[in-house]
């Protein structure tokens, strides 16, 4: 956490240093307490942060996610290029070893920092935090963020980024959507890459792959492109533009951005803020009793 | 596989709970995912007594309630059930739906042990901030 600024006191966590009152008592005599609070309430608090020190920049923050190999660096070489003197772009870049793809940025001419994350899956917003320590925000207008190639985790962390987009490379097959709905659902922008591959994997539908998508209940655009090939760069390029725009008014008007699907935690501290502080945070107590279904431990050392 | 570092996060909301309310122990912990969260409550409990071993919670019963998906259609107004990867409304089939379940990740309650003596003290202006941060 940051410790220097102020930012740990929060209206997501102010209840716990304010919190009181009385316990209310189950059957055997222990204090129930009532938390409802988001799992990754550290994180989602750190993105916070990261989301303000975006907007006080007026930088736009993309999420990029995909599995390994879809072609995450690749587009973001061609996007540098074909929006130079135009957009100042910044990129940090998640992979578990090597400085391999911050390096492949930096020939680009932009600033790239590489995060190793070791064995992590994904990045989280602490991991962002210390990056953004090492970048200059004041000249950049668009912030890539190239979470871990992967699927399934980096979809639960919330970085503080304003937009999360999806990649799906033609060579993965289009029932992509419906076997990682998590992922797909989170999407503000779905790029479909390598369609100069479509001749040669001909089981590949690209509508098939749309509909897939809209069965996860989003409108969000779906680009067909080929970095490769040169096609269907301009409306990618014209996505940005029209984002940073529309980014820039809201910062203008005193609103903040937010992928349109938040985990738990983001909706849980965006309630508390409107609210005006711990309401809409309750810390009740009360009995227990729920009925659920229990997941019960496993035997330790099994 | 990210169900440990989500067991760590939560471990350290549970002990600065437990801390500010002077408690001995931990015994229960109700957890709510959904499907959706990206979360696997079966991992989730692998991965618990790893994340809780010497903490005031190594012992804690933790129980996972699993939130049913849920939609409400924007089209005709229904709620229905739906599947994680098939979000339509289960009455016109339509895809324009809004998720009303299926997404929580969330530390629901807690069961703790409040020795007597402490119970005055916990019941009054709990403040420790620096133990809870």
């Amino acid at each position: 956490m940051c410790d220097t600024c102020g930012c740990n006191i929060t209206p997501g966590n102010e209840h716990l240093v304010t919190g009181g009152g009385a316990h209310a008592r189950t059957k055997d005599g222990r204090a129930a307490v009532e938390v409802m609070q988001g799992l990754l309430d550290a994180n989602d608090q750190q993105a916070v942060h990261n989301r303000q020190h975006f907007d006080a920049h007026g930088v736009l923050a993309l999420n990029l996610m995909s599995s390994p190999g879809a072609g995450k660096t690749s587009l973001l070489e061609a996007t540098i290029d074909a929006l130079a003197g135009e957009l100042r772009i910044a990129v940090i870049e998640g992979d578990l070893e090597t400085e391999n793809d911050a390096e492949r940025i930096r020939a680009h001419g932009v600033p790239a920092v590489q995060i190793a994350t070791g064995s992590a899956c994904h990045l989280d917003a602490h991991m962002v935090h210390d990056a953004l320590h090492r970048l200059d925000l004041d000249g950049i207008d668009l912030l890539f963020i190239e979470n871990v190639g992967n699927l399934v985790c980096p979809a639960s962390f919330d970085l503080g980024q304003h937009r999360n987009l999806t990649l799906l490379s033609v060579p993965e097959g289009d029932d992509k959507p419906a076997k990682y709905p998590v992922m797909f659902r989170a999407a503000d922008l779905v790029l479909l890459t390598k369609t100069d591959l479509l001749p040669l994997l001909d089981d590949f539908d690209p509508d098939r792959a749309e509909r897939f998508l809209r069965q996860l209940a989003t409108d969000v655009p779906f680009l067909r492109l080929s970095v490769r090939g040169g096609v269907g760069i301009a409306p990618w390029l014209d996505w940005l533009r029209a984002e940073l725009a529309e980014h820039r008014e809201r910062i203008a008007r005193g609103e903040q951005r937010r992928p349109a699907i938040q985990p738990d935690g983001a909706l849980l501290h965006e309630a508390a803020t409107k609210s005006g502080g711990i309401g809409g945070r309750g810390h009740h107590h009360h009995e227990a009793g729920y009925g659920h279904a229990h997941v019960h431990p496993p035997m330790q050392g099994g | 596989m990210h169900e440990l570092s989500v067991c760590l996060s939560l471990l350290e909301q549970v002990q600065a709970i437990a801390a500010q309310h002077h408690a001995t122990a931990v015994e229960r912990i109700l957890l709510r995912i959904g499907p959706l969260s990206g979360v696997e409550a079966t991992l989730l409990a692998n991965a618990y007594p790893l994340a809780a071993a010497g903490t005031i919670a190594e012992h804690a019963v933790l129980d996972i309630e699993s939130m049913p998906v849920q939609v409400h259609c924007n089209d005709c107004g229904a709620d229905s059930q739906a599947e994680p990867n098939r979000l339509l409304c289960a009455d016109c089939g339509s895809w324009r739906t809004r998720l009303v379940s299926g997404d929580e990740m969330l530390l629901a309650n807690l069961e703790l042990t409040v020795p007597e003596t402490d119970r005055s003290h916990a019941d009054g202006e709990a403040t420790e901030p620096d133990r809870l941060l």
